[in-house]
């Protein structure tokens, strides 16, 4: 689905920019965009290692084994295939707790070690499982409860 | 990659700004304010986008109007969608999606809708 959208994307903007627009800064925005694009791949290079070693400290704590007891009906409810493997089910649990606090970058990182974690039980490795299919969905759909960037503006504004 | 720029193509050909013109009328009519129009648009796309021009909403119309409250809703309760797919499904290599996307829109749209009746009602 996305593979077909990104194209028609493109192609449909390019002719509009060509028809009606300003094509020169389309044509720029072709270029930031893509070092933007290597920026956030850089970037996301430091955030995982940062929340990995959180999760590793964390893991030896008692701190994320009693978040994810208080979780757990939860997540066996939503992903019933992971009833059986703790690993994904700490992932999960510690991307709903970053996801519900606002801390967007902490959710990424925990987000792709589910999903790589849920990757390993797949069996038809080029197509998402179910349970795969309703954790980003459930991502998508941002379950917040402190809206961290929002505030940043909002109390930016007021000053 | 391709899905970066094809987000920066969308939004500098100034296609979504035909898009929120056509939809205006539409929009109006339910009450609606066509000021969010162009986030609710932008809101799934792109992240950094939808921030600059929430702010810019929210600088123009003030943050405790109407306008910039439902905008701050909007955007603590919908999430950069096609972004979060990309980069989740290709964390794991994984081309077909199934009904992730749509599913995930329906999600923004609630989350759009609900932002605006709740305001409606409470002003």
């Amino acid at each position: 689905m996305l593979n077909i959208m990104w194209p028609i994307f493109i192609i449909v903007s390019l002719l509009y920019a060509i028809i009606f627009g300003d094509i020169s800064s389309t044509n720029n925005s072709i270029f930031n965009s893509l070092e933007s694009a290597i920026e956030f791949s850089l970037v996301l290079i430091g955030t995982m290692c940062f929340w990995s070693g959180i999760m590793k400290v964390a893991t030896k704590t008692t701190l994320l084994k009693k978040f994810t007891k208080l979780l757990n009906p939860i997540v066996t409810k939503i992903f019933p295939e992971t009833r059986n493997n703790k690993e994904i089910k700490d992932y999960i649990s510690m991307n709903i707790i970053s996801n519900i606090m606002g801390l967007g970058n902490a959710a990424t990182p925990t987000g792709i070690k589910a999903m790589k974690s849920m990757q390993k039980e797949n069996k038809k490795k080029n197509i998402l499982t179910n349970s795969m299919a309703r954790f980003i969905v459930l991502n998508t759909a941002s379950i917040q409860i402190i809206p961290t960037t929002v505030i940043a503006i909002r109390s930016s504004l007021r000053l | 990659m391709g899905l970066f720029v094809a987000i920066a193509v969308l939004r500098t050909s100034g296609i979504l700004e035909l898009i929120t013109k056509m939809l205006t009328p539409i929009i109006s009519k339910f009450n609606v304010p066509t000021e969010i129009m162009p986030l609710a648009l932008l809101r799934p796309i792109s992240g950094s986008g939808s921030i600059a021009i929430g702010r810019d909403i929210m600088n123009t119309y003030g943050v405790d109007s109407k306008i910039g409250l439902i905008t701050s809703t909007i955007m603590g309760s919908t999430e950069t969608t096609i972004y979060t797919i990309a980069v989740y499904t290709g964390a794991v290599g994984i081309k077909k999606t199934r009904f992730v996307l749509i599913a995930g829109l329906i999600g923004d749209l609630v989350g759009i809708v609900c932002s605006v009746i709740i305001w409606n009602l409470l002003s």
